[in-house]
């Protein structure tokens, strides 16, 4: 079974990304990167990434979030995240991400911070 | 009487599968030694992170070299060891990933979280060659409210006892 779902919905112009599971080493981190890409290569740079259903992620995982983040930046658009988890939520606070990452508790929130 | 000391000890191959299999063992171990929830997750993430820098720094991800797990569990701790077969590193030389200049980084988050989750970290020059991680977490005492309300690690899932 794989460890992490990803449906997008578009809002706008946003891409608004809901992961499930666990993004780590392996499908997890792969999934994200795949997604990631392929809305870039679509043209689409406004993304936001609910991880309200992601209850994991390890270091291959913070990873892959940073390089999104990167990639997305780097054609001039926004990654955001949306509804951390406790456990994603402390992971990001002590590698110091929290301050790098634009984070919401509120979808409409997030969706009206691109506009 | 000489205290009781329980030890595992696996040695699993250069396989992305080996991390979540090391990771789970290690969660069963300290759930049967009496850590809580969050400590069994601190635990399981240290032992990922230990296994993920055998897999990809260490051995390379060359399957023929394969990675040492070795858990003890004595009266105070729960210690863990992750050997891997490459040339080794120092602790000294790993890049601090809160730095600024590296907190876009895509890697070398590893170590840092092993020695946040656990009380105890290290890296050694291991025996035979490669590294030698070893990490411990303190056992909680018996009966408090940090215990999952097991008494004996000696329940299915604990290391069998060394002779």
């Amino acid at each position: 079974m794989p460890s992490l779902f990803a449906t997008t919905r578009e809002y706008s112009g946003i891409s608004l990304v809901d992961l499930s599971g666990r993004i780590s080493l392996g499908d997890g981190s792969a999934l994200l990167r795949k997604t990631v890409r392929d809305l870039l290569d679509e043209g689409r740079t406004k993304i936001i990434l609910n991880l309200g259903d992601v209850n994991y992620i390890d270091s291959s995982g913070i990873g892959e979030l940073v390089s999104g983040f990167t990639a997305v930046r780097n054609r001039g658009g926004e990654l955001k995240l949306l509804n951390l988890t406790k456990k994603v939520h402390d992971l990001l606070q002590i590698t110091k991400l929290f301050t790098v990452f634009d984070v919401f508790n509120d979808e409409s929130t997030a969706v009206r911070s691109f506009q | 009487m000489a205290p009781e000391t329980k030890h595992l000890e696996v040695t699993l191959d250069t396989h992305v599968e080996s991390v979540n299999l090391a990771e789970e063992m290690c969660v069963r171990v300290a759930e049967a030694a009496g850590f809580n929830e969050d400590e069994c997750y601190r635990i399981g993430m240290s032992v990922r992170e230990g296994v993920i820098n055998a897999f990809h720094y260490g051995n390379q991800e060359k399957p023929e070299k394969k990675i040492h797990l070795a858990i003890e569990l004595t009266e105070e701790r729960m210690i863990i060891h992750v050997l891997d077969e490459g040339k080794g590193f120092r602790l000294t030389d790993v890049p601090d990933p809160l730095a600024q200049e590296n907190l876009l980084s895509t890697s070398g988050r590893g170590i840092f979280l092993m020695k946040a989750f656990m009380d105890e970290f290290d890296v050694h020059p291991g025996k035979t060659g490669g590294a030698e991680l070893v990490m411990a977490k303190r056992l909680p005492p018996l009966g408090s409210p940090h215990s999952n309300g097991n008494e004996s690690a000696s329940n299915s899932g604990a290391p069998h006892q060394e002779a």
